[in-house]
């Protein structure tokens, strides 16, 4: 059965010409970037290329760039930086639908008798403002804010908070991996200081991240050992990985308008036709600006896991907020966040597109998700109460 | 991905007997919107209003809920109601080729929801619902303490769970009941009610021996050790090693959580004090480190 693979933000497919591009470096170029030898020469060379094209998609300068081994490595390592440069400080802001990258790490930190806020959003998944401002004082180490909602796609006014962050003289992170290669960034004019990116997300293979750090920000290493990325992140450079991803961020600037035009299009074009087709159905966070490939849609009296299964069925892809497919019990932090009810919240369902997908993916979608729906209803009890037969 | 078995899925694509029967004899419902997993049973009895004739249901929940219900009304048609009292929720997991641990209590929803039917057709008391928490209850009233908040789940419900499944962590306790797996407040206190279970079971048997040969002492130590000590520990995620029996003098080693536990003194001496109470007055415990 052929996929229908709408779950990009879960991860994305290894572009052929990603793949094509770090073939070389493991057979045939396999020198360590450090060596002094010519062989390990020229893969240095490469891996300065990759650094390069980085930097280019996110508006950075080439050593800004830290190759790390994944977004929650880059999300840990920027935390446990900011603690250990102010000492003094020992307040961490964030929100209450962080990735757990970020929401476990703070969370252990409070068990260790750091003070933890975590910002609260509204109905729709926008960050509290009021809130965030009321919260940062001069005792705040780190504000830490995901630039986009990897369930909902909601994005955050994250320049905003960055510059309430730096009134205080705080450091301001921002877990950017979902929002990379999907909006425009552009680290140069930002007070953003540090910033999290994940290969996996745009294309590139699993396993390489970027800590971004802006030139004159204090850093400490979360890894020490070897002096490879300037002696900020230890351990032989993954250069297979790291070449990959800068073919993949040139690759994502190239394709962002494509992203936001053709991508948006087919959303948009997926979620209105659920709404018009099937009833008590509502968009979580549709009332938000949100990134251009994602959906998140609760259908009311039926239960996730059963829907994506149904799906499955049909080589449909996708994830939910459903607590039955996370082995938790809750449904999704994110949506009891929103104060989505739990009616809603354990029958959403997200879709997440990429360049990839085609109209005809999304008529199949389109064709075969309201029948489902209609199926678990009637054999929902309450969707037969509620629902009266107009399922 | 869950790891479902063909029958599950089968049960699950193909769901065997959904719907209601109008003129039903006995129906019960168990589960909420609000837990995530809803089910209402309906039975039709025979003209002596003993035998299961047919067996229809509707289920909110996941694929499990949904294979768990199926199979339920497959295994309970032409059973006594006395017969059909006798169905455990494990029989639901084995009718299905088994279910994932955390999905277990997709087959204690089952189980319940046929209990209530019965006890209800047969006049029995089934307490109503009281909806003082955000979630409204998982399964249905049993008489006691509510424990877990968050699902409704009182003391007795957990214990007789507890008891029927052999289950020795909190982590299994939540696979099965749910109770503990929202905001995890209440897990010290299913903890205690393993403990309780555990403890309970081992106190049936026995009183201390009024003589013992040293060989017959080293026996009883380490039966002590393994039937009544460590399951304790083991629902703490704990563990501990019998290293050497000298005299009365016992030395043990803590393993896993117990290994380097602020408490593994209290432990030591809980220990020590079981000892005594079973095997004999004089034990002294040593913890050595191993």
């Amino acid at each position: 059965m052929k996929e229908i693979y709408l779950d990009n933000n879960a991860t994305t497919k290894v572009d052929e010409a990603v793949f094509e591009e770090m073939r070389p470096y493991f057979c045939e170029l396999y020198g360590n970037p450090s060596s002094m030898h010519f062989f390990g020469g020229q893969v240095q060379s490469k891996v300065n290329e990759a650094r390069n094209r980085v930097a280019e998609l996110l508006g950075a300068l080439p050593d800004e760039i830290i190759f790390t081994a994944c977004g929650t490595e880059s999300d840990n390592a920027a935390i446990r930086s900011a603690l250990e440069v102010f000492p003094d400080r020992r307040h961490i802001i964030t929100s209450r639908v962080e990735h757990p990258a970020i929401l476990t790490q703070c969370r252990n930190l409070r068990q260790k008798g750091y003070r933890v806020t975590e910002i609260g959003v509204d109905g729709v998944g926008r960050l509290d403002m009021e809130e965030l401002k009321a919260a940062v004082d001069t005792d705040t180490a780190v504000v830490s804010l995901m630039w986009a909602n990897n369930e909902t796609g909601v994005i955050f006014p994250i320049e905003e908070a960055a510059t309430i962050a730096k009134s205080k003289g705080a450091l301001f992170h921002s877990d950017a991996v979902q929002a990379i290669g999907k909006i425009p960034i552009n680290m140069a004019p930002s007070n953003i200081d540090m910033l999290s990116l994940s290969g996996h997300k745009l294309h590139a293979p699993k396993g390489i991240g970027v800590l971004y750090v802006r030139r004159g920000t204090p850093f400490r290493p979360l890894l020490v050992g070897g002096h490879q990325e300037k002696s900020r992140r230890a351990g032989t450079e993954n250069a297979a990985a790291i070449i990959a991803l800068g073919k993949a961020c040139q690759l994502a600037g190239q394709f962002m308008e494509d992203e936001n035009t053709i991508v948006k299009a087919m959303r948009d074009r997926l979620q209105e036709a659920l709404m018009t087709t099937v009833p008590h159905a509502r968009i979580n966070g549709g009332g938000a600006e949100r990134l251009p490939n994602t959906t998140s849609i609760a259908f009311e009296f039926v239960e996730g896991e059963a829907i994506l299964l149904l799906l499955s069925e049909f080589g449909i892809c996708a994830s939910s907020g459903s607590a039955c497919t996370s082995g938790s019990l809750e449904p999704s932090h994110v949506l009891r966040a929103m104060g989505v009810p739990f009616t809603c919240a354990h029958g959403s369902i997200r879709f997440s597109l990429s360049r990839y997908t085609t109209d005809a993916e999304i008529d199949t979608v389109i064709r075969e998700l309201p029948p489902i729906i209609a199926k678990l209803r009637q054999m929902s009890p309450f969707g037969r109460e509620h629902l009266k037969g107009q399922v | 991905m869950w790891d479902y078995t063909p029958i599950v899925k089968d049960h699950f694509l193909n769901p065997r007997n959904v719907g209601d029967i109008p003129d039903a004899d006995a129906i019960g419902e168990v589960g909420s919107l609000a837990c995530g997993d809803a089910l209402k049973l309906y039975l039709k009895l025979d003209d002596n209003k003993d035998k299961i004739i047919d067996a229809k249901f509707q289920t909110f929940g996941c694929a499990s809920a949904i294979a768990s219900s199926s199979a339920l009304t497959e295994m309970v048609k032409g059973k006594t109601l006395d017969e059909a009292l006798a169905v455990s929720n494990q029989d639901i997991a084995d009718f299905l080729g088994g279910l994932p641990e955390e999905k277990m209590h997709c087959s204690v929803m089952g189980q319940e929801a046929l209990e209530v039917a019965i006890f209800k057709y047969r006049g029995m008391d089934i307490p109503q619902h009281d909806s003082e928490h955000d979630h409204g209850h998982a399964y249905p009233d049993y008489e006691g303490e509510i424990v877990c908040k968050c699902f409704g789940i009182t003391d007795t419900f957990l214990k007789k769970v507890i008891e029927t499944n052999a289950l020795t962590t909190a982590e299994q306790v939540t696979n099965f009941t749910k109770a503990g797996g929202a905001c995890g407040g209440c897990i010290p206190k299913i903890k205690e009610l393993i403990a309780q279970v555990l403890g309970e079971a081992a106190a049936q048997t026995r009183t201390r021996p009024e003589k013992l040969s040293n060989m017959k002492k080293m026996q009883l130590i380490q039966e002590v050790l393994e039937r009544d000590i460590r399951p304790l520990l083991w629902a703490d995620g704990g563990d501990l090693e019998l290293i050497d029996i000298d005299g009365a003098k016992v030395q043990i080693a803590f393993r896993k959580a117990c290994a380097g536990c602020a408490s593994s003194g209290n432990t030591a001496r809980m220990v020590e004090l079981k000892l005594r109470d079973l095997v004999a007055e004089d034990i002294v415990v040593e913890e050595v480190s191993q």
